[in-house]
């Protein structure tokens, strides 16, 4: 039998105080040629110097459109792909510089959870199997495992005796919700969440939102939430973040972060989202960002969104080329050192 | 052929045309025989669109609202069985030839597609292909359509038309080319442009510039919208009625103010409570609907809803709901129970915010037909059903906005 204690894992440590720590990440992956030399005739700048911290207990949202990488962050956070610089700690513990039998270890207490529900179950196991796996591999399958099964999966808000059945006879959320058990398996404390709804009809989505709630109520899980729905995001997520071409442009508490958004992007993106409320959808008026997300082969210079940015329009020629030769930090921008962004003419804008 | 008015004169003239509908769908429905029972995907479809009107349909996979306009179109593959009524202008559509369908489509009826890649062919250029759609149902010379290719792509708001023309769609992000499909649309002034999910594979700030380019197209041709998504949110901002549906009926009919502030369907009511809100502090908990939308195979008696339903009584088992008008003339609902939901505004009143699933789909109707038990993947046979329908022979070619 699991307790929420025991499932909270050992050495809990007291809310405020960040698990875990991103600092400076890059992730570039090589463009080789075709043809007989395969040269590297360039780099993409998937993830181009990432920081963020992650408290225990908290839910951290990272959204961005597609491209920008949230996904390539997160895998990196994991060391599932290694990162090409930068440093990821883990209780003060470096993921980065790991050996093999550390970072196993370190699986018990970072799992993922995939967005696709479908692709992410053996479908030839029984789901009872799918979430014994874990266990199995870390040699803590023992005598109570059967038990120990049966009691994630109505943990989960499934029906323990569906466990000898097989993924396909279980609908999308029933998938998710799966696919979330096998990961609280090892009782982990960080969860990475890699848009764990989006394949979800709104209505099922729901359950499994409000499940992920709970789980967090009563077990103090951190959750990593990456999605590109920012309604989700702003329902579950204590704190925000941002990103645009593999940077973070803006990072804050979620109510302050959608209420007073300060980079141009942060809100011309949410200025885009609709609401589902007719009478305040009429009165909108919509920052329409003109063009597309430039190629991450060839970010442009200084600031990243300048080519895209409503507000880069407005600037004098002598304020604008601030933009083009200056890279703007990710500082405090009158909002306090909680809630910084990226951009040098950042100011707040109801845009909701 | 006769009765039809000219292009362009019907987009200046919406006064008259709101009196009469410019397409009325009375009755439809649409089935598939598949080896493991008749598949009804749509079970019987009525709406009216009046001149210049946006009408929203929504729903979840599966609930059949995409084949309903795949039907309109007559887009259908062969083995579909289609009945009912679709009146364009007072002309029968279904039953008509492959011939007299071609001169409906794209000169009277429009389509936009979810996927841009598909329905543009990639080994022509943007502006032949821009110019094939006018050529199709105009008699003028080839430099005259390329003329007015360039004035599209303008419209839609591409940066540079006069370059673009030159190019072939994958030099076009997903955003861009799916707003040449919207050219492509309204190339031959339509009264009528039926979207389905046109923005569901995009990313928001690019949905915001293709909603953008859709308007505009309304604007210019004056047609009438059916837009179809799952997505409540672009419904709210667009639409002035919307229609939802499930399990392929509509169960609830209105303006977008009725549908989103006094829903009188129950499932109505859960899908807009289990929307997560981006403008609300604070927010309460979701209220999921238990379970999974019913196959379509066997459906059993009564209403389809009410595995999933918090409020079923024994009556809903026995008799399927007729839509009937709640509230005014122009809002419908098809609940038995439907007047019990006017003083209960709130999703949370009526549906439990439990956070558990336990219930496999099959204990909601979604039950396979016992002989294909021990196949694989029988969960999904209605979806495969239905998706591999609309992807097959339509999709392919983009005849339909031609």
């Amino acid at each position: 039998m699991i307790t929420a204690a025991a499932l909270a894992g050992n050495g809990a440590r007291a809310p405020g105080e960040p698990i875990l720590s991103v600092r400076d990440l890059v992730k570039e992956f090589p463009i080789i040629s075709s043809g007989i030399f395969r040269r590297r005739i360039g780099t993409v700048h998937a993830v181009s110097g990432v920081s963020f911290d992650l408290r225990a207990g908290e839910t951290l949202g990272l959204v961005g459109e597609s491209g920008c990488g949230k996904t390539t962050t997160s895998r990196a956070v994991l060391h599932l792909q290694p990162a090409t610089s930068g440093r990821v700690l883990y209780e003060g513990r470096d993921v980065t510089a790991m050996r093999k039998g550390e970072l196993r270890t370190l699986r018990r207490d970072m799992q993922l959870v995939f967005q696709d529900p479908y692709a992410s179950l053996n479908p030839r196991i029984t789901v009872s199997e799918i979430i014994a796996e874990p266990l199995r591999i870390h040699g803590l399958f023992q005598k109570n495992g059967a038990a120990a099964v049966a009691d994630l999966m109505s943990r989960v808000g499934l029906n323990p005796e569906h466990g000898n059945r097989f993924p396909h006879e279980f609908s999308g959320g029933q998938r998710q919700r799966i696919g979330i058990a096998r990961a609280l398996a090892l009782r982990p404390r960080v969860l990475v969440l890699d848009e764990p709804v989006s394949a979800l009809d709104v209505s099922i989505q729901a359950g499994v939102i409000n499940l992920l709630e709970d789980l967090q109520d009563e077990l103090g899980l951190a959750y990593l939430f990456v999605a590109h729905d920012l309604s989700v995001v702003r329902h579950i997520a204590d704190r925000v973040a941002v990103m645009y071409l593999g940077k973070i442009v803006e990072v804050g508490p979620a109510d302050e972060l959608f209420e007073r958004p300060l980079h141009p992007y942060t809100q011309a993106l949410i200025s885009a989202i609709p609401i589902p409320n007719p009478r305040r959808e009429r009165e909108r008026t919509r920052i329409i960002v003109e063009g597309d997300v430039p190629s991450p082969a060839d970010p442009p210079s200084g600031c990243r969104f300048r080519t895209r940015c409503p507000k880069f329009t407005t600037l004098t020629p002598a304020d604008a080329q601030r933009c083009i030769d200056e890279e703007p930090p990710l500082d405090d921008r009158g909002l306090g050192a909680a809630h910084p962004a990226a951009c040098h003419y950042a100011g707040g804008v109801d845009v909701l | 052929m006769s009765t039809a008015t000219g292009p362009g004169a019907l987009g200046a003239t919406p006064s008259t045309s709101l009196l009469e509908p410019v397409l009325a769908v009375e009755n439809l429905t649409v089935d598939f025989p598949t080896p493991d029972g008749v598949v009804r995907a749509v079970r019987g479809v009525s709406y009216q669109l009046g001149g210049g009107e946006v009408l929203g349909i929504v729903g979840e996979s599966g609930s059949g609202k995409s084949v309903t306009s795949m039907a309109v179109m007559g887009l259908l593959p062969r083995t579909a069985r289609v009945s009912g009524s679709v009146r364009f202008r007072g002309r029968e559509l279904i039953g008509l030839n492959d011939k007299q369908m071609t001169e409906v489509r794209g000169q009277k009826i429009a389509m936009i597609f979810q996927d841009p890649m598909t329905s543009l062919n990639p080994v022509y250029k943007i502006g032949y292909q821009l110019a094939e759609a006018v050529l199709a149902h105009r008699r003028i010379s080839r430099a005259e359509a390329q003329k007015r290719a360039v004035e599209l792509l303008d419209l839609v708001g591409i940066p540079f038309p006069q370059r673009r023309i030159d190019q072939y769609p994958h030099e076009f992000s997903g955003g861009m080319r799916q707003r040449v499909v919207i050219a492509i649309a309204m190339a031959n002034d339509p009264d009528v442009i039926i979207a389905d999910e046109p923005t569901t594979a995009l990313d928001v700030t690019v949905q915001a510039q293709v909603l953008e380019a859709l308007r505009a197209a309304q604007a210019e041709t004056g047609a009438a919208t059916v837009l179809i998504t799952h997505d409540l949110g672009v419904i709210a901002g667009q639409a002035d009625r919307v229609l939802v549906m499930y399990a392929g009926k509509p169960v609830e009919i209105g303006s977008v103010d009725d549908i989103y502030y006094a829903p009188r369907m129950p499932y109505t009511l859960g899908l807009l409570g289990s929307l997560p809100r981006l403008d609300v502090r604070k927010q309460e908990r979701l209220t999921p609907i238990q379970g999974a939308p019913p196959s379509l195979v066997n459906l059993p008696p009564g209403c389809p809803f009410t595995p999933r339903c918090p409020m079923a009584q024994d009556r809903c088992e026995t008799a399927e709901p007729e839509l009937r008008s709640v509230g005014s003339a122009t809002h419908l609902a098809a609940c038995h129970y439907s007047d019990q939901l006017a003083d209960r505004e709130k999703a949370a009143e009526v549906f439990a915010h439990s956070a558990a699933d336990s219930r496999l789909p099959t204990e909601f109707g979604a039950e396979p037909p016992p002989e294909t038990l021990g196949a694989p993947a029988e969960v999904l046979a209605e979806d495969n059903v239905i998706d591999g329908a609309q992807g097959e022979g339509p999709r392919q070619g983009e005849g339909g906005v031609r």
